[in-house]
């Protein structure tokens, strides 16, 4: 009877235990929508007529994009408060940058050190990539022919390290570089999450290529998913 | 003036040259413009793009001992330019364009190294050694010794924490293939996979589709090179330093490298050898040299048609190197020019010139609007700004307004007051030639008596052609010079790119220069020869037959 006991109370502390660390898995980070109000400002315009397998695939530089109030191409990211420790190693799979109708695809794109940034060519147009960090060495390679794919990695983190097209000259994008896993880009919604991050209290920036970077202090439960929504405007 | 004349050419000349001493005074003189220019205390400091340079902060370590000697060269030789703190930020950059290199960021355009890479301490060498043709930077082989150089790089490493314990090792590159004519083929054919030609242009003269919108990394405006002037190759111009540049790139600047391009097996190395040795063949084997005098050769027949006619290419081209105007307000720092090509034919009666130039744009050309307005944020303002829109391109000859026996020119810019210049002014919109008299830069008077000059002009793949055809003899030669067989005559050019900003007063201009116009060869010099062989002969003749007479003479004596 006595080992009965101590046999389910064993099954119950290591059951209580795997629930607990089950809980340690549970969603555990930042979820969010990045907003813009007010009348967005006019993007630039660019004029491909040069380039016949490109034109008419835009007619301004998407810049800023808005649709329904959410603001696209914006980098999330924790900029303080991980603990020691808290950044694992880089993510094996590449984080992808396309560049299709002689636009970046997507706009802004975030690595971890180390991790594979793919840069694909979906036009059947050379182009050139050149990167123009301050703290990474640069490069500047070319792709002149569809299906072409260059990996490139980063040594140290940046934001934002400009990406730039020579032969279009309308064509940038933001690449970012960060030593932590604990980052993001909204999509056309607006929306945002960044997961697996240690129960604490972090500093978390949204950085906008023309708009600029906001902060907001958040804090991580142990289970669940903080919120922070971010609201941009024209400035 | 001891040495002048020697290439008048032909004792027929009645007057000779003084080209040299006048070429050597202009260059000094431009020389010293471009010395004092940074001087005034109205100079702003070069514009460059708002965010510094971050990254890793210079200077953590103490120099090394040759780095410290480094310093004392750099001080006195390079800091001028490139600034206290390496950063291409010194007194005299606003007026260089490219502007001189900012070593902060480690980037350096001629390496053996990958894109991206570090350059090794050979590489940072060659550039000391060799200058950068075509840029402000001159070579320092004959001028420090090679321990300063040396010291040099020691010290332009210091500038970026970027070199802390890196070991950048060469691309390892094969051998070039042989030449031949296929090869070329193949070379032109890869040219067009790698769309060299969206920057460089279908002829190579830097002015493809993508060009009026190149930006270094500082974001400045930066020209396509000109394939076709190999002597102006930053990283030299043979075959190897032109598959070297394509395997590196040019970083700093938009030329990517394309050994990615190899690896992904879009091209084969040797097909990237093809596409060097086929930039090289777009220019002359040699570098060409200025001679100071143009020979205007005497034809026989009809002169040629217009600029595009095939008679032109059996004429002898002479190479006009052009420099920006700086020496009288507005002065011109980025002249787009660099040289003009002239060929000169006469038949006894006419004089035919041809003038060809790499000129990127036919201005105005709305496609160059974005250059323009990039070249207004990147030349200094002490002068005033650039006109808001193209003007025309512009090709200038200038000749003495009058002629004299000792060959007295009038200032070289434009002349003055009390020597003025004649002038035939072409520019491409409208097309149209003005005759007329000119008393110092951007003072022109157009002659009265009409047109005498007749022209034709051509736009081709990013190089001007114009014909100017005109009597020897002037209508009025006190408005305008006569020329005439076995008479040389000064001669000097200036150019301008309506695009770059370019207009009457900034421009590029030559020295003097002479352009001597043939004799006919009278007929005495075919018939002296002929008759001196003759008597040469028949004296031959005369000497051994008497000598053997007097030799038969003597055995027949001996005999009897």
């Amino acid at each position: 009877m006595k080992q009965l006991a101590l046999a389910g109370l064993t099954v119950i502390t290591v059951g209580a235990f795997g629930w607990y660390r089950g809980g340690d898995d549970a969603p555990a980070g930042i979820t969010g929508t990045v907003k813009f109000t007010g009348t967005p400002p006019a993007n630039p315009k660019i004029d491909m007529s040069e380039e016949a397998a490109c034109a008419g695939s835009a007619t301004t530089d998407p810049v800023v994009t808005v649709s329904n109030g959410n603001l696209a191409d914006v980098l999330v990211y924790v900029k303080s408060g991980l603990p020691p420790g808290a950044a694992a190693a880089a993510p094996t799979a590449p984080a992808v940058i396309d560049q299709h109708g002689c636009l970046y695809r997507p706009r802004t794109v975030a690595v971890m050190v180390k991790q594979p940034l793919e840069i694909r060519n979906s036009d059947p147009v050379l182009h050139n990539i050149k990167a123009v960090p301050k703290k990474n060495r640069g490069f500047n390679i070319s792709q002149p022919r569809e299906g072409m794919k260059t990996t490139r990695t980063f040594t140290t983190a940046e934001v934002p390290i400009p990406l730039q097209c020579n032969v279009h000259g309308w064509m940038h994008a933001n690449l970012a570089v960060l030593d932590h896993p604990y980052f993001a880009v909204t999509g056309p919604d607006g929306s945002f999450s960044i997961q697996g991050l240690p129960p604490g209290n972090y500093v978390l920036e949204a950085w906008h290529e023309k708009l600029g970077a906001q902060t907001m202090n958040v804090t991580v439960p142990a289970t669940g998913n903080a919120t922070a929504n971010f609201t941009f405007s024209a400035k | 003036m001891t040495e002048t004349g020697r290439r008048g050419g032909g004792s027929g000349n009645r007057s000779r040259p003084r080209g040299a001493v006048s070429i050597r005074v202009a260059t000094a003189g431009a020389c010293v413009a471009l010395l004092l220019a940074p001087m005034p205390p109205t100079v702003p400091p070069a514009r460059r793009p708002a965010t510094p340079p971050t990254g890793p902060s210079p200077q953590q370590s103490p120099l090394s001992e040759s780095a410290q000697r480094g310093k004392v060269v750099y001080d006195k030789w390079c800091l001028e330019c490139h600034g206290e703190t390496g950063a291409g930020d010194g007194a005299a950059a606003a007026f260089m364009l490219p502007r001189p290199r900012d070593f902060t960021g480690a980037v350096y355009q001629i390496r053996t190294t990958a894109s991206g890479e570090l350059p090794t301490d050979a590489d940072i060498r060659r550039v000391i050694d060799n200058g950068m043709p075509g840029t402000a930077m001159p070579a320092w082989s004959g001028k420090l010794s090679e321990t300063e150089r040396n010291d040099l790089v020691a010290y332009l490493k210091s500038f970026s924490t970027f070199f802390e314990g890196a070991a950048p090792t060469p691309l390892e590159i094969g051998s070039e293939p042989g030449r031949s004519a296929d090869g070329l083929a193949e070379g032109r054919a890869t040219y067009e996979t790698l769309e060299c030609f969206k920057c460089h242009g279908d002829a190579g003269r830097g002015d493809g589709p993508s060009a009026p919108t190149l930006r270094d990394d500082w974001d400045m405006p930066i020209r396509a090179a000109d394939l076709t002037s190999s002597w102006t190759f930053n990283g030299g111009s043979g075959v190897e330093d032109i598959y070297r540049r394509l395997r590196t790139g040019l970083d700093g600047t938009p030329m990517p490298s394309f050994s990615d391009v190899i690896e992904a097996g879009v091209i084969t190395d040797a097909q990237l050898w093809r596409v060097a040795q086929y930039v090289r063949s777009l220019s002359p084997e040699r570098p060409p040299a200025p001679r100071e005098v143009i020979r205007a050769h005497l034809v026989s027949g009809s002169l040629p048609a217009g600029p595009a006619d095939s008679a032109w290419n059996g004429v002898e081209k002479y190479y006009i190197p052009l420099v920006g105007q700086i020496i009288q307000k507005p002065r011109w720092f980025a002249p787009a020019v660099e040289a003009v090509w002239v060929q000169a034919v006469h038949d006894g009666s006419t004089l035919a010139l041809r003038l060809s130039w790499t000129d990127r744009s036919n201005s105005p050309d709305p496609a160059w609007d974005e250059w323009l307005a990039a070249m207004a944020t990147a030349v200094p303002e002490v002068d005033g700004s650039l006109a808001a829109t193209q003007g025309p391109d512009r090709l200038t000859i200038q000749f003495p307004g009058r002629l004299s026996d000792d060959l007295e020119r009038p200032y070289f810019l434009g002349g003055d007051r009390q020597r003025p210049v004649h002038l035939w002014r072409w520019t491409s919109a409208p097309d149209a030639v003005e005759e007329g008299a000119g008393s110092g830069l951007g003072r022109f008077t157009a002659r009265a008596g009409g047109h005498q000059v007749t022209h034709q002009s051509r736009y081709d793949r990013g190089e001007w052609q114009v014909q100017l055809t005109r009597s020897l003899a002037s209508s009025d030669s006190a408005e305008a010079p006569s020329f005439a067989p076995g008479v040389l005559v000064p001669i000097a050019f200036s150019a301008a790119d309506g695009s770059n900003g370019e207009d009457e007063m900034r421009g590029a201009v030559s020295a003097w220069y002479g352009i001597y116009f043939d004799v006919p060869t009278p007929p005495s010099v075919f018939v002296i020869p002929v008759v001196a062989a003759g008597l040469t002969a028949g004296l031959g003749v005369v000497v051994v037959w008497r000598a053997q007479r007097r030799a038969s003479g003597r055995s027949t004596s001996e005999g009897s």
